[in-house]
């Protein structure tokens, strides 16, 4: 009889913690489908070649997307730029350079913080160094975004500078290399997975902040070339999404680009994947 | 030679300066934070501020006090903490444990996409689906609340800690489960009652971090909690700090502005020491 209600108890334990863990599973795939299709659902057919080819304009009162995607491209373009070296650099120090361990603890728990400040705090003190100094423009916003990604970059760098194999640098070092040279034709070139990847996870990055860029980069909509664009105001199509949303009531130019920005979303995800999956396959051969 | 070796300098000097970055980017910041976030607390009063329970900053007699943003945060992080963290870690221990490779394989990029997911996106879909929901379900007057906060960060941290957890639910050694399963517990008993257990610090860790992400989020909390300076209730429209900071900055100057900065320098004491347990909890469990 003991046994029987131990069995039982267990019995019930066990059926309990399986339907937990179905209906935790089911409910987190339920909502990446909903989100997903809901999203599409409402965005997909907002999206017109007018709406994406157009500037709005008070005088037909049309909306239109295009300044938010060419300044989400300049935004993009200008923050990789400076980040990459800096990133790069920061990650080559710390794998082959620094043999101070506090230095490294520094530098190690400088970046674990970077990557904990909420986007908001970036972008009030990125409005105090940058903007209040240069103006708010996309420049602006740019250098707030590099602070913020360089965490990334060093980390998936550091992390492909991990599998180098040391008897790469030991072989080029036997045959009289020096440091730098071993650096520029052994260990960057074997790196440029963790650098692709790090690239594809700041482009995702940038794509969906807002909280850092609505008081360093504003919220203008005027086309313009890439250097008169960084050098002026202008919206991203996250900022962009969140004025036409919150601000206007403009709900389904909203949907559009939250379709847009869903779809960019899937792309990187995939993309990230591949590149993992290719390089992971040319090294294990 | 010696050119060669003045090179090595250069470069090993460069490449210092590039790892230098961030400790000075995180200077930086504190120092821009402390330095403007003083003067207002020092003017308002450091008990005043932090503890006045009415925030009225364009009013004629203006009143700075904090407490409200301070609990609404506080109430926002502990709800999505309470509904987020039991959903996603059963997730964690289905997926890392139970499910087959496809089944892994695919829900890891579905939760890859959930975070990837903009939150300005989740902000739009809470504003238009869930808060006319709470409307209607609840029926009151406006849906817009701390409980459509509440709700659309708990989804928000999901990603962060079914990857924390199941990174760590992953790193069990198997020898421990084998030795379970062996003296007669079932599978589930196993992972329940072992695996889990091993994997405490970084199931810790996923919580911290969703702690964090949560009390970080600005733009879709302000998109779906009202953002009145209330003092929280689950159906009041209320502002958290973020939002506080956010909500007002772009208009703000004087004493107001000051005040919001004094807001951002309270929100990043929060989060440095959200970081500090959450170093805590990952050297622990990378020590095993």
């Amino acid at each position: 009889m003991q046994t029987n209600t131990m069995k039982g108890k267990r019995k019930a334990y066990i059926a309990t913690m399986r339907i937990l863990m179905w209906v935790s599973t089911a409910l987190t795939a339920a909502l990446v489908v909903f989100l997903m299709g809901y999203v599409l659902y409402k965005g997909l057919p907002n999206i017109t070649w007018q709406l994406l080819s157009t500037k709005p304009s008070y005088l037909t009162e049309s909306i239109g997307i295009l300044p938010d995607i060419l300044n989400t491209v300049y935004i993009v373009l200008a923050t990789l730029v400076i980040v990459l070296p800096l990133g790069v650099g920061a990650a080559v120090y710390l794998t082959e350079y620094a043999a101070n361990k506090r230095i490294v603890g520094m530098i190690e728990y400088a970046t674990e913080t970077l990557s904990g400040i909420p986007s908001i705090i970036y972008g009030l003190v990125g409005m105090l160094l940058f903007s209040n100094n240069m103006g708010t423009c996309l420049m602006a916003g740019s250098l707030t975004l590099v602070i913020m990604n360089l965490p990334t970059i060093m980390r998936t760098t550091q992390e492909s500078l991990k599998t180098v194999p040391q008897s790469y640098r030991e072989g080029a070092f036997g045959l009289g290399a020096g440091k730098w040279r071993v650096i520029r034709t052994v260990v960057l070139p074997n790196c440029v997975d963790g650098v692709i990847t790090g690239c594809i996870l700041t482009v995702g990055r940038i794509l969906g902040e807002s909280a850092a860029l609505l008081f360093t980069a504003g919220f203008a909509h005027a086309v313009n070339g890439i250097v008169d664009g960084l050098a002026s105001p202008g919206a991203t199509l996250t900022v962009a999404l969140y004025v036409y949303a919150k601000e206007q009531g403009e709900f389904g130019v909203a949907f559009a680009i939250a379709a847009i920005l869903m779809i960019m979303t899937v792309l990187i995800n995939l993309s990230a994947t591949l590149v993992g999956k290719y390089y992971r396959n040319r090294r294990s051969i | 030679m010696k050119k060669n070796k003045q090179l090595e300098n250069i470069v090993h000097g460069i490449f210092l300066i590039c790892g230098l970055i961030t400790v000075g980017c995180v200077l930086l910041i504190t120092i821009y934070l402390v330095i403007s976030g003083i003067p207002a607390i020092l003017e308002i009063g450091l008990v005043p501020f932090l503890f006045g329970e009415t925030w009225a900053s364009t009013a004629a007699q203006p009143a700075y006090g904090i407490l409200p943003f301070i609990l609404t945060s506080i109430y926002g992080t502990a709800g999505a903490i309470v509904l987020g963290v039991p959903v996603g870690f059963m997730t964690a221990v289905y997926l890392s444990k139970i499910a087959s490779a496809k089944v892994k394989s695919v829900m890891e990029a579905a939760i890859s996409l959930l975070a990837g997911i903009p939150s300005v996106v989740y902000g739009l879909v809470g504003m238009l689906v869930l808060v006319p929901a709470i409307r209607k379900a609840f029926n009151i007057p406006d849906g817009a609340s701390l409980f459509a906060a509440i709700i659309v960060l708990a989804i928000m941290i999901l990603p962060s800690i079914i990857k924390v957890s199941m990174t760590a639910l992953d790193a069990v050694p198997k020898e421990y489960e084998d030795g379970s399963l062996a003296l007669g517990a079932t599978p589930i008993e196993t992972y329940f009652r072992v695996s889990v257990p091993a994997a405490k610090s970084g199931i810790s860790a996923a919580v911290v971090l969703g702690v964090g992400r949560a009390i970080g989020e600005a733009m879709a909390v302000m998109m779906v909690s009202g953002n009145a300076p209330n003092m929280p209730g689950l159906f009041e429209s209320v502002r958290f700090l973020t939002t506080a900071v956010a909500s007002e900055m772009s208009y703000s100057s004087g004493l107001q502005q000051q005040a919001l900065f004094s807001i951002a320098l309270v929100l990043f004491l929060f989060i440095m020491l959200i970081n500090a347990t959450l170093n805590f909890f990952m050297k622990r469990s990378k020590e095993g």
